[in-house]
C-alpha cells in the first residue's frame, strides 16, 4: 500500500480499526537460519535422516540460487523494516506479531501461509518431509498458542499422492483452515496430475489457497525471463490468471464442484476482464472443451475467491469499487500480507465508499464463510 | 485519400502456402526449401481449421480466409467504408529457430505483401515482418523495406525468445524510431516458452485467452527496461491484445512502480502516464463486459480517448456481421477510434502514396 509513512502519525491501537477483521494472508517464519536451507525451528519435526540429508546435500529449487529468491527483493526478506523482532526474522515471533499487528488491527481470524516450507523443492521426498514438518510446527508454535490463528496445510503439490496423504492427516483438525499451493507450479493447475489433491481438499472441507511465488522452473513471462523484481511482482497477476484459466478450462470445477479456490496475493481487479475474455472465447470455441459446461465466469462466481493485498490503486479509488461490483463483493477477502514490505493496512487500504454490509463482508464475513470459521 | 474515412489497423492477409513465397525467396533458400521439403510455417497460435482463425462466412472454397485482396476489400473494407487498412501477416516467418531461415522468410513475406497486396489495392498498407530473434537482421530488414512508404509499422510477436524490453532488442526500436514507424506487437508466440508462467495449457482456446496476459508481461518489460525513455519518439501499438485488461493491469504496475522505482530509476514517469502517451491498442477483440453500460465505465478506467484504434481483426472470428464496434461505445468516441486516432498514431498514413 502506498501511503506517506514519514508523515504518518502513530495511530492509537484502538482507533486503527474499529472493525474486527480477518487477515487471509499472514506469514509466519521458522526461527533460526539453520543448516542446508532448513530453519532450526523445523528440525525437531524432521526425521533424523532428512536432517542429515539437508546437512550434507542441502535444499535446492528450480532456480539458479542456492539461497534466496530468483530476483533480489526490494529490501531484506521483502519485509517491513519495522517488523524485525530482536535477533530474528520478521514473522518468527508470535508475541511480536501480536503486539505489532494482530492486537492493534483487531485481527479476529488470521490465516497462516508459511512460504519457506519446502514447497516446490527439487527433491520430491524432501519436499514432502519439510512440508509435513512445517505443518507440525504451525500447530506447535502458532495455532495452539493463539486461537485467532489458523494454519494452512502446506503440501508437496508436485507429488499428488504425498499431498493427499498430508491432507488426510489433517482432516478434521480445527487447527487447519485451508490447503496451500504456491502459484508457480510445474504445470498449469488444471492439469489432471493435481486433481487428486482437489478431491482430497474438498473431501476434507478445506479450501485450496494459491499464494503467489514458487519454483515451477518456467519464466514469469511467456517471452522469457525478465530482468527485474518489479516484473516478477507485477507478473504474479499473470501467473494467477493462467492457473485460473487452466482450472476452469480443464474442468476442475465440474470434476470437484465443491472445491473452493482462494487466490492469494495477486490482486483482484484483473478478474473482471479475464472473466469477460474467457466467456467470449468459450461462447465460440466451447466445442474444443466439452468439459466446461457453464460459462467460465459462473465458476468464478461460485468457486473462486480473491484476497485483497496488494490491492490495486486506481485514481480515483472509486473505480476499484466499480471493479469489485463486476467481480462480486462476496468474492473478496481482506489480507495484509504481514510482515512483508507491501503490507496493506486495514485502516487505509480500501479508501472508497462501501456500504456497511460490503465493508463487513470484505473485512470479515466472507472469510468466515469460506473458511468455515465463526 | 478520403480524409474522414475509417482506418482498420489490424487485418491478416493469408499466405496461400509456401509455394506462393518461392518467387520471393533468393535462389539459395528457394532451393533449400524444396530440397529439404519444408513444411508450411503455420504457427499453432492460429491453427488453420480452428473456428477463430477465420470466420465461417469469410472462408473460401479451400477453407481459408483473407486469401485475395478482392475478398478482403469486399468482406472487410466495404462494410465499414474503410479507406485505409493495415495488413499484419501472421505467417510464421519469424518463428524458425534459425535466424537465417527466419530472415529469409521475413524478406519474402514483405516482398510478397508489397507485390501481391499493396500493389493491387491502393487502400492497403502493411507492417514489416522481421526476424525478431536477431535484432541485427531485424534492423537490416527495416532498413531494406522502410523506404517503401506503404509499410507503416514494424511487426513483432508478443512472446519471443527474450522479453521485448531487453536491451538485445533495442536495435529494432532504434531502427523503427529512425523511420518514424511504430512498433506493432501482435498476439502470437515463437513458442520458445510456454504461453503461461506455469507451463503449457491443453487447448487452443486457453492459448488464445493467455495471449492477453502475454501482452501484460511484455508491456511491463518494455516499461521497466526503459524502452520509452531510451526511444522518446517511439510509439507502441498492441495488436489483437484484448482491451479491457488494461486499467487493472496499470493500477497494479503503477502501484509497484511507486514501491520499487529505485530498481528502475530510468522509469521517471508513472507507467499509467507512459502508456497513455505512448501505447495504443487495437479494438478487436475488446473482451467486452456483458452489460452494455459497463463498456463506457471501462473506457473511463482507461482514462483516455486516444488509446484505441479501430480494427476488425479480419478474418479472425471476433464478431458477427459488421458489429466491430462494441455495443455501448459512445458514437463520438467510436468515430475518433475509427479515424483520428489511427491517423495520429501512424504518421505515414497522412501521406498520399503514389
Amino acid at each position: 500500500m502506498n501511503i506517506d509513512v514519514l508523515n504518518w502519525p502513530a495511530l492509537p491501537p484502538e482507533t486503527a480499526s474499529k472493525l474486527a477483521i480477518a487477515d487471509c494472508d499472514v506469514h509466519p517464519r521458522p526461527r533460526g537460519s539453520g543448516i542446508g536451507g532448513v530453519s532450526k525451528a523445523l528440525c525437531p519435526y524432521l526425521p533424523k535422516h532428512w536432517r542429515e540429508h539437508v546437512a550434507t546435500f542441502g535444499l535446492t529449487y528450480r532456480q539458479p540460487w542456492e539461497k534466496g529468491s530468483a530476483y533480489p527483493k526490494g529490501q531484506p526478506l521483502a519485509c517491513r523494516r519495522d517488523a524485525w523482532p530482536d535477533g530474528d526474522a520478521p514473522g518468527s515471533d508470535l508475541s511480536f506479531m501480536a503486539a505489532q499487528h494482530l492486537d492493534p488491527n483487531n485481527v479476529a481470524l488470521g490465516i497462516l501461509n508459511p512460504l519457506t516450507s519446502g514447497q516446490g523443492a527439487q527433491n520430491p521426498d524432501l519436499s514432502a518431509a519439510i512440508t509435513h514438518a512445517t505443518n507440525e510446527w504451525q500447530v506447535a508454535e502458532w495455532t495452539s498458542k493463539d486461537k485467532r490463528l489458523r494454519a494452512s496445510v502446506v503440501i508437496p503439490f508436485e507429488d499428488a499422492a504425498a499431498s493427499v496423504r498430508e491432507i488426510e492427516l489433517r482432516t478434521g483438525d480445527p487447527n487447519f483452515a485451508q490447503v496451500l499451493f504456491l502459484s508457480r507450479t510445474a504445470d498449469p493447475l488444471g492439469h489432471r496430475r493435481y486433481w487428486p489433491i482437489y478431491e482430497a481438499a474438498a473431501a476434507a472441507g478445506l479450501p485450496v489457497g494459491v499464494h503467489a511465488f514458487g519454483y515451477g522452473g518456467w519464466p514469469i513471462t511467456a517471452g522469457g525471463w525478465g530482468s527485474f523484481y518489479i516484473e516478477e511482482m507485477v507478473g504474479h497477476a499473470q501467473a494467477q490468471q493462467a492457473l485460473l484459466v487452466s482450472m476452469i478450462f480443464e474442468g476442475v470445477f465440474e470434476r470437484v464442484p465443491t472445491l473452493k479456490v482462494v487466490l492469494i496475493e495477486a490482486g483482484l481487479a484483473w478478474a473482471a476482464s479475464l472473466a469477460w475474455r474467457m466467456d467470449r472465447q468459450w461462447a465460440k470455441l466451447r466445442g474444443e472443451v466439452p468439459q466446461v459446461k457453464r460459462a467460465p465466469s459462473e465458476y468464478m462466481r461460485t468457486n473462486v475467491w480473491f484476497t485483497t493485498q496488494p490491492i490495486e490503486e486506481p485514481e480515483p479509488r472509486e473505480q476499484l469499487a466499480e471493479t469489485i461490483e463486476w467481480i462480486g463483493w462476496d468474492r473478496v477477502l481482506f489480507a495484509t500480507d504481514y510482515p512483508h514490505w507491501d503490507f496493506d493496512d486495514p485502516a487505509h487500504a480500501l479508501p472508497m465508499r462501501m456500504t456497511e454490509a460490503q465493508r463487513r463482508a470484505v473485512f470479515l464475513e466472507n472469510a468466515q464463510a469460506v473458511y468455515g470459521v465463526a | 485519400m478520403n480524409e474522414g474515412g475509417p482506418i482498420d489497423c489490424d487485418l491478416h492477409p493469408a499466405v496461400p502456402g509456401l509455394k506462393a513465397l518461392l518467387p520471393y525467396l533468393d535462389e539459395h533458400w528457394r532451393e533449400t526449401v524444396v530440397r529439404r521439403g519444408f513444411d508450411e510455417l503455420v504457427p499453432i497460435s492460429y491453427p488453420s481449421v480452428n473456428p477463430l482463425t477465420a470466420r465461417a462466412d469469410w472462408r473460401d472454397a479451400q477453407g481459408k480466409g483473407a486469401t485475395t485482396p478482392e475478398r478482403l476489400a469486399m468482406e472487410a473494407l466495404a462494410p465499414f467504408g474503410t479507406t485505409l487498412a493495415i495488413c499484419n501477416c501472421l505467417y510464421g516467418a519469424q518463428v524458425p529457430f534459425s535466424e537465417d531461415i527466419a530472415a529469409a522468410f521475413c524478406r519474402s513475406v514483405n516482398d510478397w505483401m508489397a507485390h501481391e497486396w499493396l500493389d493491387r489495392d491502393e487502400r492497403l498498407r502493411a507492417s514489416i515482418v522481421v526476424p525478431m530473434l536477431s535484432a541485427e537482421l531485424a534492423a537490416a530488414e527495416i532498413d531494406r523495406v522502410a523506404p517503401d512508404r506503404r509499410f507503416v509499422q514494424v511487426l513483432l510477436l508478443v512472446s519471443g525468445e527474450l522479453p521485448l524490453g531487453r536491451r538485445q532488442n533495442w536495435p529494432i526500436y532504434a531502427a523503427a524510431e529512425r523511420y518514424g514507424l511504430p512498433i506493432g506487437i501482435h498476439a502470437g508466440s515463437t513458442y520458445r516458452h510456454p504461453v503461461t508462467p506455469v507451463g503449457w495449457p491443453s487447448s487452443s482456446v486457453e492459448d488464445y485467452i493467455h495471449q492477453a496476459s502475454g501482452f501484460q508481461s511484455q508491456l511491463t518489460s518494455l516499461i521497466a527496461e526503459g524502452v520509452f525513455s531510451k526511444f522518446p519518439a517511439l510509439t507502441v501499438v498492441l495488436l489483437e491484445s484484448g482491451v479491457t485488461w488494461l486499467p487493472a493491469y496499470l493500477w497494479r504496475l503503477t502501484k509497484f512502480w511507486k514501491g520499487l522505482r529505485s530498481e528502475v530509476p530510468w522509469v521517471s514517469d508513472p507507467p499509467s502516464s507512459i502508456v497513455r502517451e505512448r501505447v495504443r491498442l487495437t479494438l478487436q477483440p475488446f473482451d467486452a463486459p456483458p452489460a452494455r453500460a459497463a463498456v463506457m465505465r471501462v473506457i473511463e478506467h482507461i482514462g483516455s480517448d486516444e488509446t484505441l484504434l479501430f480494427s476488425t481483426d479480419y478474418p479472425h472470428w471476433q464478431f458477427e456481421g459488421a458489429a466491430a464496434i462494441p455495443d455501448g461505445l459512445d458514437p463520438t468516441l467510436a468515430q475518433k477510434i475509427m479515424v483520428e486516432n489511427p491517423r495520429r498514431t501512424y504518421s505515414r498514413l497522412q501521406e498520399t502514396v503514389s
